[in-house]
């Protein structure tokens, strides 16, 4: 098959280069070009949106280890079918992914299985413990692109500053899944406030995102080191990031679809497919989160794509695992709330917050349509109405609660190094 | 009014004539209590099963107690000799139940939202005997009973609840029984365990006892645990007693028709002295009585709605 194909008569928008015009697109041997090759394969891009793949710096694929919740096969197609090109994996595997070994075998992994662009994280500590750091170097040889203990908080600020430091040698951005521990326990099952009330649910408390949104600003600002603050959820997080960007700290953060589309009340039945952490918040929240994007606080969305298997959710609320599958739903999801409803960004700027903005993070040499870049595009209708359909996912997970949200906004076709991983079904 | 419901999960799911049908069909069955042949047909050859999966004796024996004198056929399930002890799920562990054909199943768990979960499942109908910290319907429904059957009213009556507010699924179901009927609800307590959230449910919030005590038509008093006391929400019992505890000095600040209420066990000398919980304004018995009468009432209204077809 070839790998050489030009898109022809779209809208290209590609923000790395300010670009937004009608243009075609060429793609020679996997690689964005100045010109077509001879004999490459035409796509006819009119009425679409072409821009660099989307990538989400977010994403659970569960394997090595967990193989029953999503593997890098299923994991890549649901990536693939949301019209991301390339996804960067968590390490909470099974084992964790804290050793050059299991990067290596990551990659290898992805490169069998994979159809889209998998990027290895790496554990801050040990088995993402929270104490001993875990072989960063060996692991940025190998490969990974950031170093986190998502899912887990490095309690220890003196870990976490050793991390910062040690991890800015190798020029990696430290990804923080902010939650202080003793603030929401283990027992913490949502958002502390009117519905965990009602509902008897211990709560998980403000607060305790951030206290650690705190800490990293100051963990970033005497080491310099870019600490990424991961899926925020509170009002608090967006005006503390504010802040600390505002003086010049190396702090950023994401955002997930979820923690704009829900509050807290739709746990109301005990729905553990809206059982997440962070958790859903309120409606002021919200409001933050989409006041901190449009004054571009925040200027990465991620999806925080958490599969689980429908008996492990099945169960009372206390016992069911956080989170929900998100790489099929996201786009539409943005769209819908971003572009659509709320009309906090324009197009380009939300496809910034998808392309160059998580690749100049990471170091990658993706999120752009300039040539020599590896063929990345993402097909965008921003405005194709669909309903969501959680039996047509490529994910093994069922565990959403947008099934049977009508949406719009898609992505319609994925191109991963010029070849087409995804065509959206008539 | 026609009852309908098969499950009875939560107050917060009934409306104030639901509530208020129960606790008239509740009043027929007290009577049932009084005869020398305590016992009446009303579920003869029904299944009920009381599935405890933590540990409960008076609870338990109550809603026993009420099956038997309906005529049900009772099984008793704890979690000890149960499969969920193998790492059976809950699930799993009432759909073999259902396909025993059982009609009733009682459920106390220590999950909030456990009820809910099998109710939504379930083609039989789901009593919730308490749920974690979430609710526990008919002790609400008995407690408004009692607070109506010495009262003769609840619409009006200022009823105050002490304590462990937080992690109280019997504060939760009053609070929904008693603010539907119109009752004015004040909850007392130290800030650790009465949350403010709790004046979005309709009551009023103070952290003195005795500001409010002789203003009080009814003092209900929870049971303080001491794990609370481990986990920091309070410094030690002697200091809960010494602000919040109703010793024979603040009772005699009660107005005289008061009436003082405890869901039971009780911890006599911290929250409630045993002078007290034996003395003229104390309930306690009562609301044990009555808690077989409204279980009864429960059980006969929600065991006698058709089991709904499988979808």
């Amino acid at each position: 098959m070839s790998l050489s194909v030009n898109i022809r008569g779209g809208r290209v928008i590609d923000p790395s280069a300010g670009r937004d015009g009608t243009a075609d697109v060429f793609i020679v041997d996997g690689t964005f070009a100045a010109a077509p090759a001879p004999g490459a394969a035409e796509i006819d891009a009119r009425g679409l949106v072409v821009c660099p793949g989307f990538i989400d710096m977010h994403v659970h694929l569960r394997e090595p280890g967990q193989g029953a919740k999503e593997t890098i096969a299923t994991g890549t197609r649901a990536a693939a079918a949301g019209g991301f090109t390339s996804v960067v994996a968590m390490p909470n595997t099974n084992p964790v992914a804290d050793h050059p070994g299991i990067i290596a075998w990551m990659e290898e992994r992805a490169a069998e299985t994979g159809v889209v662009n998998v990027f290895p994280t790496g554990a801050i500590t040990v088995g993402s413990e929270g104490g001993q750091l875990a072989p960063i170097g060996a692991m940025a040889a190998a490969g990974i692109v950031a170093v986190t203990d998502d899912g887990r908080c490095v309690q220890s600020h003196e870990v976490m500053r050793r991390a910062a430091e040690y991890a800015g040698m190798f020029g990696l951005p430290v990804l923080d899944h902010c939650q202080d521990a003793s603030l929401a326990g283990p027992e913490a099952a949502m958002h502390e406030g009117f519905w965990s009330t009602v509902l008897g649910l211990p709560g998980w408390p403000r607060m305790a995102e951030e206290i650690i949104v705190a800490r990293n600003a100051m963990l970033a600002a005497a080491t310099g080191t870019r600490i990424h603050c991961q899926h925020l959820s509170s009002a608090g997080s967006v005006d503390l990031l504010r802040e600390a960007k505002q003086r010049g700290i190396t702090l950023s953060g994401e955002v997930c679809p979820h923690h704009l589309a829900l509050t807290d009340e739709a746990l109301q039945d005990y729905d553990t497919n809206a059982k997440m952490n962070p958790p859903l918040r309120e409606q002021s929240d919200i409001d933050a989160l989409l006041g901190g994007i449009a004054d571009g606080t925040i200027d990465i969305l991620a999806t925080d794509h958490a599969p689980h298997a429908v008996y492990e959710k099945e169960v009372e609320f206390a016992s069911a695992p956080f989170g929900i599958v998100g790489l099929e739903t996201a786009v539409g999801i943005f769209c819908e709330i971003l572009l659509h409803r709320q009309q906090v960004v324009d197009l380009p700027r939300l496809i910034s917050m998808l392309t160059v903005n998580p690749a100049r993070l990471l170091g990658l040499d993706r999120g752009t349509l300039a040539p020599g870049a590896p063929g990345d595009v993402t097909l965008l209708d921003p405005d194709r109405a669909w309903v969501v359909d959680r039996e047509q996912f490529a994910s093994k997970g069922r565990n959403t609660p947008f099934h049977g949200w009508p949406l719009r906004g898609r992505a319609v076709r994925t191109i991963v190094g010029g070849r087409t991983v995804w065509n959206v079904p008539e | 009014m026609k009852w309908t419901r098969k499950d009875l999960v939560a107050l917060s799911d009934l409306s104030a004539e639901e509530i208020s049908f129960v606790l008239d069909t509740a009043s027929e069955f007290k009577d049932v209590g009084r005869r020398r042949l305590k016992k009446v047909p009303s579920l003869r050859g029904k299944t009920m099963v009381n599935l405890f999966v933590e540990a409960s004796t008076r609870t338990r024996t109550s809603f026993e107690l009420a099956g038997v004198r309906l005529s049900a056929d009772v099984v008793n399930i704890a979690a000890q000799t149960s499969s969920l002890s193998k790492g059976e799920t809950l699930k799993d562990t009432a759909k073999n139940l259902e396909a025993l054909a059982a009609d009733l199943i009682v459920l106390r768990h220590s999950a909030a939202g456990a009820a809910h979960f099998l109710a939504g499942r379930l083609r039989a109908g789901v009593i919730n005997a308490g749920d974690g910290s979430h609710e526990h319907p008919t002790q609400g429904l008995l407690d408004v009973f009692t607070i109506r059957e010495r009262l003769g009213r609840v619409a009006g009556v200022k009823v105050g609840i002490v304590g462990d507010i937080r992690f109280s699924r019997v504060a939760r179901s009053n609070l929904q029984a008693l603010v539907k009927l119109g009752a004015r609800v004040t909850l007392i307590g130290p800030p650790t365990l009465v949350p403010r959230e709790f004046e979005r449910l309709g009551a009023v919030i103070t952290h003195s006892l005795d500001d409010v005590l002789g203003d009080l038509d009814v003092i209900n008093l929870l049971r303080i645990q001491h794990e609370r006391q481990k986990a920091g929400f309070f410094p030690g019992t002697g200091e809960y007693a010494a602000l919040f505890g109703l010793n024979a000095a603040r009772a005699g600040r009660l107005k005289p028709e008061a009436l003082v209420m405890h869901p039971g066990p009780i911890h006599r000398g911290v929250e409630l002295d045993g002078s007290v919980a034996d003395g003229p304004h104390s309930v306690i018995l009562d609301q044990v009585t009555n808690g077989l009468a409204v279980r009864m009432a429960v059980l006969y209204l929600c065991g006698s709605v058709p089991p709904k077809e499988e979808a």
